[in-house]
């Protein structure tokens, strides 16, 4: 076994490829960028090298450096992770070459899989069975044309090269054809360097099932059973589970020999997954093989009870597979979803943003979360923004699903916009529970995933405004024990009042709405007047910031977090945006009153920027005068429109002289 | 510390009876109090929120810390006074916690005759200023009123302690670095320009803040000059020519936010002089006193029921507990601030006054607050009493009293008549803060005793001339007086002409000393220096 390996990653994946490590007693090495210096992969790993800029082209992606590493720390192999340089047979090649082991297959594998079109001539050979297809090398639009006519529609252009979406085309019919082909080379050529194409049937309702395997170098090879990765968004995997719901020991069987074939085929050896395409009928098809360690490996992890990044290493030093086939069997339902910052509602465009608030549900038998990232850390554009891998496990796949939900409620994310809502909805949704999986799930069920923002619900606005009295009396508590009177009743936070009662107005937006919830003090609690009525509210928050609230008799758990007016209340799965109302942010103490611009001394004035009838933004420059050989800017000091100039370059003013009449835009 | 036993039975029928008397008395001070709260007519009230302003006691929420509390003073200034006019005296007055630091609030109520003064207004402010000078208190004043009320003038203008007066105590305040602010929410005229231009920091309201010397009319007839309240003295005016204001606000709720910012600039330390213990409510329960205290004020009871219903754990040590059993004294805490109590406890002889010299010497001494429970006809009289020097006695009290300069409360929980309200720190010996429950009563004397004194100086003048004084004339002498003393004597009487600082729930009394002890930690210990003890 190794004594040191380098790990060529960052993020979640360098951080679970440690964890295993320091089990084996291997010593780690992290690799990072100048972004990721105070990362927690960083923090966990017993080196760390830097590698440069924070751009990945420039760092983790910068395959000479990554070498220089780890010859620099005598690190015996590289763990590339995925992504970055884990497919990149020329690293695995200059590894080699460098007498470091590649935590990885054979250089020959990687290249035999590299290319779509050529992985699929040698499954086509090998008997692995294909989507009806045209995988040629001839790429000139009349063959491809041609091709497509005879697959039929609708018909998939694929980049040979691609992957994760790009490059990537549904046709639907003849006339869409020239068009989605050019549209998929240039987006091919942009990212991959390489603009030829591939055709392939377009299935309609395809299930996503991919096939773990392993091979040693001892010429042992094993699957472990299949994942379902069907509900993707912009073909990229969002949910997966293993085994595949409803999937018969017949048909995972025959789908797990075709892989084990695909493997041997090309001499394979360490973690790979074969992704077929999975018909209605029961028919599966090749799709790609990827030469490295899932994103999704968890959840086989979670039925098979065996550490794939254990096996991975012990393939590589040279030690035989740790189980046979016969040894492996599935145990229970396993369910990852991936928590990223995005945007569903932005068709799910990346968030960036420092993770303010971070709380993950907590670990346990049945609850797994990988993460690379803490409270505090920045999610930004450089890289992947998925923050976490939640994985949850049962006996079955009800009992899964609940879980799943239950955990995805006790995770919150503040700071960037999650998917933690919509994954959420996707747990809670009938289709899904009902496991009516199909690629085309999200767009589907769109209705039910994606609901209307709505006004906040008294239960919210009853949530915000307990959060802001209870932190209130922590912080008057907190004042109080730092003071030198700390007993005295003045630190109260009741508002108690002589011979009456007393009550506070809190004045919220929500989406740009303002809402005021009057909240009367009572001796357990307050009376809130909410939009839908009286209710009586009490709670406290506990040790670990929770807070525990009874609204009306109702014992609920939320979180709210603050962070300057903003107020993110956290419930149910849910989360809500309330804006205090703080009065104290009026803008105001212009400079100038509008409609009156005057010369602040005597002065000559030396440049006019604007003419009459001209229309200026706030703070535009109008004119220049001199004093005191000093130069002076008279600004527009809110947008609005030159009514009259007063004067003319090199003409002298006198102190309050009026310059120009300005007509500020709210009278226009 | 020695625990009091209760000897009352809460399930007696006496009990019983005592305290439905005091919820009577309680839920009139509360309904009298809810109307009093309003302000001015609906009309004058709705017209000030149509001008966007907020009503005085919401700009007090808006200003204090969120849930802080508030100790109003004398809401029943002005009570059946100026024909119902003035509720409150149209000025809202109290400690409350503005970023964490006590201040004394003043605030105009437009809605009440334009918020302008009366001599009760004026009293009330004069007295709020006071309470801010001993306890060195921040002054906050929000600004909105017409000035001197004119019909009123001869009450309110020239006098030492009139209007002039509150511009003298904001110079002095100011001086002794008791920091001075105004916010400028509506009217300050004439005089009241002097409000905003005296304070040590500004804030005015675009729109509805002025402040003038001389408004339009005034000007208008003085020179002809045709000028806008707004042009003439407004926000725009004072924060960009005049400088008379240092802060702009565009509205009542900036302005309090910005006023906020100000005190948390303050640089404001609070000695707090006392060692402190955690509190501890009383074993027996506050709400008990209502049964406690007798319905009928003639009747005696001991006052120890009183203290260990007001005290942390009831805990209570006597002081001389064997010697002038007639006042009780001793050592207790009250929301753990360590208190020394002078309570009556029957009439004051020589002894009790002795005692209580004493008690008052060691609480100066010690540095230690005192409370004083009032309820006392009055000292001892008769021949043996004269003879052994009981005015000498009390005369001792009294100047123990009026010298001690450890900060002093007064709680009137009964009858205060006579001398016995001089020796028991009533409003002339300067407690930092005098309360009166509901059910006390304040006169010289006795309505029965005075009806009876001045009957028998009538039927010695009738009967020196030979004639004849029937019963039934004496009576009907004598009712009237009664009913005087009995108007008179009523804690609303009182409470409205400012001789106590408002009427409290027995119950409330515990939160209403703490908050007045910890309030008086502003201001550093002083050293008590004693006059000449009659020996």
């Amino acid at each position: 076994m190794f004594d040191k390996i380098l790990i060529a990653n960052r993020g979640e994946i360098a951080c679970r490829v440690i964890r295993t490590a320091r089990q084996l007693g291997i010593t780690t090495v992290a690799v990072f960028s100048e972004a990721d210096a105070q990362s927690l992969h960083v923090s966990l790993a017993d080196e760390a090298i830097l590698v440069g800029a924070a751009p990945a082209l420039e760092s983790y992606l910068v395959a000479e450096r990554i070498l220089q590493a780890a010859l620099k720390c005598g690190a015996d192999a590289i763990h590339p992770g995925y992504g970055f340089l884990s497919e990149n047979a020329r690293f695995a090649a200059d590894c080699a070459a460098a007498g470091i082991v590649f935590i990885g297959p054979p250089v020959a594998a990687i290249e035999a899989m590299g290319s779509k079109s050529a992985a699929k001539q040698i499954m086509s050979a090998a008997g692995v069975p294909l989507v009806p297809g045209y995988h040629e090398e001839d790429q000139s639009p009349q063959r491809l044309k041609l091709a497509a006519d005879s697959v039929g529609y609708p018909l998939l252009i694929k980049a040979s090269a691609g992957g994760g979406g790009k490059g990537m085309r549904v046709v639907c019919s003849p006339d869409e054809f020239e068009a989605a082909l050019q549209g998929a080379k240039r987006e091919s050529a942009s990212a991959f360097g390489d603009d030829r194409m591939l055709l392939e049937k377009y299935l309609q309702q395809p299930r996503h099932v991919e096939i773990q395997v392993f091979a040693d170098t001892h010429g042992n090879c094993v699957h472990l059973f299949e994942r379902d990765c069907s509900i993707q968004r912009r073909h990229q995997k969002v949910v997966e589970e293993a085994p595949a719901p409803g999937l018969s020991e017949e048909l995972r069987s025959s789908m797990g020999a075709a892989a084990i074939a695909a493997a041997r085929t090309i001499g394979y050896v360490g973690a790979g997954t074969v992704e077929f395409l999975l018909d209605t009928d029961g028919s599966f098809y090749f799709m790609e093989m990827n030469t490295r360690l899932q994103v999704e490996h968890p959840v086989t992890e979670m039925i098979t009870g065996q550490d794939l990044v254990e096996w991975q290493l012990r393939v590589a030093a040279g030690e035989p597979l740790p189980c046979r086939q016969e040894e492996l069997a599935i145990s229970g339902h396993a369910i990852e979803v991936r928590v990223y910052a995005e945007d569903p509602v932005k068709d799910f465009l990346p968030s960036t943003g420092t993770l303010r608030h971070l709380r993950q549900p907590q670990e346990n038998a049945h609850v797994r979360v990988d993460t690379g990232v803490r409270q505090g850390d920045e999610v930004s554009m450089h890289y992947d923004p998925m923050i976490a891998k939640l994985i949850v496990w049962d006996h079955d796949r009800t009992r899964t699903v609940r879980r799943l939900q239950q955990a995805l409620a006790d995770f919150q994310v503040i700071g960037v916009t999650a998917n933690i809502s919509f994954l959420a909805a996707v747990a809670a949704s009938p289709a899904f529970a009902a496991a009516e999986l199909d690629t085309g799930f999200i767009e589907r069920h769109r209705a039910d995933l994606f609901p209307e923002t709505e006004a906040a619900s008294d239960r919210i606005l009853a949530l915000a405004c307990l959060d802001v009295l209870l932190s209130r009396s922590r912080e008057a508590a907190e004042a109080a024990r730092a003071s030198s009177d700390p007993f005295a009743p003045w630190h109260g936070t009741d508002g108690w009042r002589l011979n009456s009662d007393n009550f506070h107005r809190l004045d919220f937006f929500d989406n740009g709405e303002p809402v005021q919830v009057t909240v009367h003090f009572r001796r357990n609690g307050y009376l809130m007047e909410l939009p839908g009525g009286s209710l009586q509210v009490g709670g406290s928050i506990d040790a670990d910031g929770y807070l525990c609230a009874d609204l009306g008799g109702n014992r609920c758990r939320a979180t709210v977090v603050r962070h300057g007016q903003d107020l993110t209340i956290l419930c149910d799965g849910h989360s809500h945006l309330l804006t205090i109302d703080d009065p104290s942010l009026f803008e105001t103490e212009q400079e100038e009153a509008g409609g009156r611009l005057t010369a602040p001394m005597p002065s000559t004035i030396v440049a006019v920027m604007v003419a009459a009838g001209d229309s200026v933004e706030r703070g535009a420059p109008l004119m220049i005068l001199e004093a005191m050989k000093m130069e002076h800017t008279i600004m527009a000091p809110t947008a609005g429109i030159v009514a009259k100039l007063h004067f003319a370059v090199g003409d002298m003013v006198s102190e309050g002289e009026e310059l120009l009449s300005f007509e500020v835009e709210e009278d226009v | 510390m020695s625990i009091f036993k209760s000897a009352i039975n809460t399930a007696s029928e006496e009990f019983r009876n005592n305290a439905e008397t005091m919820k009577r008395l309680n839920q009139d001070l509360e309904d009298k109090v809810g109307q009093i709260r309003l302000g001015g007519p609906e009309k004058a009230r709705l017209k000030h929120e149509g001008r966007g302003k907020l009503l005085p006691r919401e700009r007090i929420r808006q200003l204090l810390d969120v849930g802080s509390p508030f100790l109003e003073f004398s809401q029943f200034a002005a009570y059946g006074m100026y024909d119902g006019a003035a509720p409150a005296a149209g000025i809202i007055t109290g400690i409350g916690r503005v970023m964490g630091q006590e201040c004394m609030i003043v605030v105009n109520d437009a809605t009440v005759k334009g918020g302008t003064y009366f001599p009760l207004t004026v009293k009330k402010h004069l007295r709020a200023q006071e309470i801010a000078a001993e306890n060195r208190l921040p002054c906050i004043y929000l600004v909105d009123s017409g000035g001197v009320n004119l019909p009123e003038q001869d009450q309110v203008f020239p006098d030492r302690d009139h209007f002039g007066r509150i511009f003298y105590n904001q110079a002095r305040l100011s001086s002794q670095r008791i920091p001075q602010i105004s916010v400028v929410m509506g009217s300050c005229t004439a005089g009241g320009a002097y409000l905003p231009a005296m304070a040590d920091e500004s804030i005015i309201v675009k729109g509805n803040g002025t402040i003038f010397l001389a408004g339009p009319p005034l000007v208008k007839a003085a020179t002809g000059e045709v000028v806008s309240a707004e042009d003439l003295g407004g926000a725009e005016v004072h924060c960009r020519t005049s400088g008379v204001t240092d802060h702009y606000a565009e509205n009542d709720s900036h302005a309090l936010a910005t006023t906020r910012r100000i005190v948390a600039n303050l640089n404001i330390n609070k000695p707090a002089s006392l060692i402190v213990k955690p509190p501890r409510e009383p074993l027996y329960d506050p709400a008990e006193l209502a049964g406690v205290i007798p319905a009928d004020i003639r009747k005696s009871y001991d006052v120890r029921e009183v203290i260990a219903r007001l005290v942390d754990g009831s805990e209570f040590d006597e002081f001389k507990k064997l010697f002038g059993t007639t006042l009780v004294c001793g050592f207790a805490r009250i929301h753990g601030y360590p208190v020394g109590i002078v309570a009556n406890n029957g009439i004051l002889f020589s002894e009790s006054a002795l005692k209580g010299a004493h008690f008052i010497e060691l609480c100066c001494q010690r540095g230690i607050p005192l409370v004083f429970l009032q309820n006392i006809t009055g000292f001892m009289v008769g021949s043996k009493y004269e003879s052994g020097g009981i005015a000498k006695d009390g005369a001792k009290m009294v100047t123990a009293v009026a010298c001690a300069a450890v900060p002093k409360f007064t709680v009137i929980i009964g009858g205060s008549h006579g001398a016995g309200n001089y020796g028991m720190c009533g409003r002339a010996y300067s407690p930092r803060q005098l309360w009166v429950w509901p059910n006390a009563r304040i006169s010289v004397m006795g309505g029965e005793q005075a009806a009876s004194v001045l009957a028998q100086l009538k039927r010695d003048g009738i009967e020196s001339r030979g004639e004849v004084w029937s019963e039934a004339d004496e009576i009907a002498f004598k009712d009237p007086i009664r009913q005087q003393y009995e108007t008179q004597g009523h804690p609303y009487y009182a409470s409205a002409r400012l001789w106590d600082d408002g009427i409290i729930q027995p119950a409330d009394t515990r939160m209403v000393l703490g908050l007045g002890i910890s309030a008086a930690l502003n201001a550093p210990a002083e050293k008590t220096n004693f006059g000449i003890f009659r020996m």
